[in-house]
């Protein structure tokens, strides 16, 4: 297993230079640039000169080759560049924003596997009932609500009619400021598994083996408990490891409405003003993020069913 | 509402300004305020030579102070590191008698070697400081930028208290080193910490940055001000860009103050309660839709004008706008000193439009392409709701919606026919003149590409003109002929409005920038919410 995990980080470094590629080029192509953003949406503008060296200052003003070249042999020696608006490391950007963002995504995820997973598992055990129809419908509206609206609704709701939490802010990191952008970003999620919970185990509830099963007497916990459970497993773990993984990426909004310090809100920012290096940098801890989480999936999927060989 | 009528209501705006100053309370001492900066979610950098945003300056003012200040109730820069200054005959030099009682946060007094410290280094190339342009009248700028010099020989020390300073032209240096863009600095501390811990000469002291959430601030007891100045014990400036979110927590008296876009600014004027909470300024921005006065068919002032006689601006300020704006008389806002009251502008008439259109050989129309972002107020919903009423003068308007930074970039770079933006207008009357002076940059604000030889003179002879009266005579005749001249489509000069709780004193209405707010002169009662109150 050690030479699994050690090929798949290996294989990471290539798409995250593809990535790292893909990523210069778009945004050296794209229109707009850092030097014409500072005009304080109109309330100054700068000489001719200024720009010239502001351009200077950051690189700007070298080929494109050139630009690529420099940015490739840092990426190398780990280096990030430095943020145009803050001119400070990056990677110093990033550090101070990624606790926030665990917390945000874990917590969402938290509220997503504990509530979404039984919830699914209890919907499939009685398909029709009442509590399915509340659950598919709670999970269809999940999945259809936007995040922006949801959050504005809790705020409303939980902050400015019932007093119970603050409506916005990092606070410290206390628990009571995470709840609400946790819930907001959690629901879809939430939803999700739900769906693909209860899909997979009436999916596994039907095939030969649970009937085999149910002939031979096997009580319905024991038949959860040893041919359900893991069987479903598979498609829980695939539909988990992909919203966490996305999870990091798909919090700007909540962040944004939320002040929370996260780094989706340094990614939307940093694009409306043409950080590059910032951007950059934030994609790919993202990506990279996303690409952990997988080869976590993947050893998960070996160690639920035995059928999966590590190679 | 005519157009004299509504100036009438706008000057009274302007003297409504400080309602908030007036109340006839006895000042309390201490507690927390909760100040928001609406203009996007993060604080780049907290060094504010190094940034040309809006939310760094609500948050530099916390702690920065500059050698001059502005003030929003006269209108006009005035000492603030400084208590006397003397002039030479010839206009140039400039001797400060500079505060003796002034001390930086890290206990440094002020002193001579602190100016000259914190100009040389905005000036140095290398650190490519956006606030250059501000000093760049400083004798011996231009050899620092170019390399041949490493301080400006203007910046001249006398004494630790006295500083002598030599400019390249004799307009006055207030509007230029009142901003919050050029503080002074302690020369004891290099300049490239200020970006995390900074160290300042103003009424509060950093304390914490939360990027992207927050930064804090408490008092700083050896702040120079008046009396027991500032008031407040602790200072949170939450960056709040979301206008739905920041409504949520002002009615949940989470934040003190809030600035309202229109919709809101309709909603708090129905409600009872959040009505009485209301400060309104017509700030100076002027909302335009400019023209490249270089290519067909907009290099003939008829079809300029032509536009300005298609669109009914009163009606989309109040349908769309909610009433959030003045209608423009011309570029010059009302609460310049250079605005002429006797103005006419132009009235809705699209007859007149079509007849000066069929007048330049355009009998069939002209297309009118307007790049935009999606601001609500001097955006792509604005260009969309003139549509209909160009065509009525045969003018067939189009908007092409772009990102911010795209717009910004396209017309700063003269890539254009004709966008629509809100421009400064203000707050130094020749300052903004020089954007239709012919030999100013496109890229530095001559964004139409004007050129007017009357226009030209009379800024030049602005620029040598040292009395006040005089010289804004002389650019409000050159306000005049831009108006005929028509550049770009007078929109409307912005009413900024901010919403404060009851318990918030000492908001002025700074027609500058409503957000950015003296600190050090707000105070709150004890029926604040029991955690930030006075105790």
């Amino acid at each position: 297993m050690g030479r699994y995990v050690l090929r798949r980080l290996l294989q990471m470094i290539p798409t995250l230079l593809a990535v790292a590629a893909l990523i210069f080029l778009i945004f050296s192509v794209l229109p707009g640039s850092f030097a014409g953003t500072m005009t304080g949406g109109g309330r100054r503008a700068l000489s001719p000169e200024l720009v010239a060296q502001i351009n200077a200052q950051f690189g700007l003003d070298k080929p494109l080759p050139v630009r690529f070249w420099d940015y490739l042999v840092r990426l190398v020696q780990f280096d990030l560049g430095t943020s145009f608006r803050t001119r400070e490391p990056v990677i110093d950007l990033i550090a101070a924003r990624i606790w926030p963002s665990l917390q945000l995504a874990l917590a969402a995820m938290t509220l997503a596997v504990t509530v979404g997973i039984p919830l699914g598992f209890l919907a499939a055990m009685r398909p029709g009932s009442l509590l399915d129809s509340v659950t598919m419908i709670g999970a269809v509206s999940g999945l259809s609500m936007p995040q922006f609206w949801l959050g504005l609704l809790l705020m409303y709701v939980f902050a400015l009619q019932l007093g119970w939490l603050p409506s916005f802010g990092y606070g410290e990191g206390r628990l009571r400021n995470l709840i609400l952008p946790a819930i907001a970003l959690g629901f879809a999620p939430m939803a999700l598994l739900a769906r693909t919970t209860r899909a997979g185990v009436l999916e596994v509830m039907s095939s030969d083996h649970i009937r085999t099963a149910m002939a031979k007497g096997d009580s319905p916990a024991q038949m959860v408990r040893w041919h359900v459970v893991r069987n479903a497993m598979v498609l829980i773990v695939t539909t988990l490891g992909l919203q966490i993984g996305s999870l990091l990426g798909q919090a700007l909004v909540i962040e944004k409405l939320f002040s929370w310090p996260g780094l989706g809100s340094l990614m939307v920012d940093s694009v409306a003003i043409r950080d590059i290096p910032v951007v950059q940098g934030t994609i790919l801890v993202i990506v990279l993020w996303f690409l952990v989480i997988n080869v976590l999936v993947d050893l998960v999927y070996a160690a639920i069913d035995p059928r999966i060989s590590l190679r | 509402m005519t157009i004299r009528a509504t100036i009438g209501a706008l000057l009274l705006a302007g003297t409504a300004l400080c309602a908030p100053a007036t109340w006839a309370q006895e000042v309390q001492r201490g507690g927390t305020l909760n100040f928001t900066a609406p203009y996007g979610s993060s604080v780049g950098t907290l060094d504010i030579t190094a940034s040309a945003e809006v939310q760094t300056e609500i948050v530099a003012h916390a702690m920065h102070r500059s050698l001059y200040k502005w003030n929003p109730e006269t209108g006009k820069p005035e000492p603030d590191l400084f208590t006397e200054v003397s002039v030479s005959d010839d206009g140039l030099t400039y001797t400060y008698k500079l505060r003796s009682d002034a001390v930086f946060h890290n206990d440094k007094p002020f002193t001579a070697d602190d100016v000259i410290f914190s100009y040389n280094r905005i000036a140095t190339p290398a650190t490519a400081s956006p606030s250059a342009n501000f000093i760049s009248r400083i004798k011996g700028f231009d050899e620092v930028q170019g390399g041949s010099a490493t301080e400006m020989s203007g910046l001249r020390k006398i004494d630790d208290h006295t500083l002598e300073i030599t400019f390249t032209a004799s307009q006055d240096p207030g509007f230029d080193l009142m901003q919050n863009y050029v503080p002074i600095y302690p020369s004891n501390v290099d300049g490239s910490t200020q970006a995390t811990q900074p160290v300042g000469l103003g009424p509060f002291r950093f304390v914490e940055h939360v990027p992207g959430s927050r930064v804090s601030f408490e008092r700083f007891e050896g702040f120079f001000g008046q009396d027991d100045q500032p008031y407040l014990d602790r200072l949170n400036i939450m960056i709040m860009g979301e206008a739905a979110a920041r409504d949520v927590a002002f009615r949940n008296r989470e934040i003190d103050v809030s600035v309202l876009g229109s919709q809101q600014y309709q909603e708090y004027q129905a409600d009872p309660d959040l009505s009485k909470g209301l400060l309104e300024v017509a700030e100076l921005f002027t909302r335009v839709v400019g023209f490249d006065t270089t290519k067909p068919p907009f290099d003939d002032k008829r079809v300029r004008q032509a536009v300005n006689y298609g669109i009914d601006k009163q009606l989309i300020i109040d349908k769309l706008v909610k009433g959030k704006a003045f209608p423009a008389v011309g570029f010059m806002p009302t609460t310049s000193p250079a605005f002429d009251p006797n103005a006419q502008g132009y009235a809705y008439d699209p007859e007149k439009a079509k007849a000066l259109l069929a007048e330049a050989g355009h009998p069939d129309g002209i297309d009118l392409p307007v790049i935009a972002n999606q601001n609500e107020s001097w955006g792509a919903p604005i260009v969309e709701a003139i549509i209909p009423m160009l065509s009525k003068a045969n003018i067939r308007a189009s908007v092409e919606p772009v990102e911010n930074a795209v717009l910004e970039d396209r017309i700063t770079g003269g890539d254009f026919t004709s966008f629509i933006w809100s421009l400064s207008s203000g707050p130094d009357p020749l300052n903004i003149l020089r954007c239709f002076y012919s030999k100013t940059a496109q890229s530095a604000c001559n964004y139409t590409k004007f050129s007017n030889p009357e226009v030209d003179r009379l800024y030049e002879a602005a620029q040598q003109e040292r009395d006040e009266a005089k010289r804004n005579d002389l650019i409000r005749q050159a306000d005049g002929i831009i108006r005929e001249e028509a550049p770009y489509w007078f929109f409307n000069y912005n009413k900024a409005v901010m919403a404060y709780q009851p318990w918030v004193h000492g908001l002025k209405g700074n027609p500058q920038e409503l957000a950015i707010q003296d600190y050090d002169k707000i105070w709150i009662d004890d029926s604040a919410p029991a955690d930030r109150k006075p105790q």
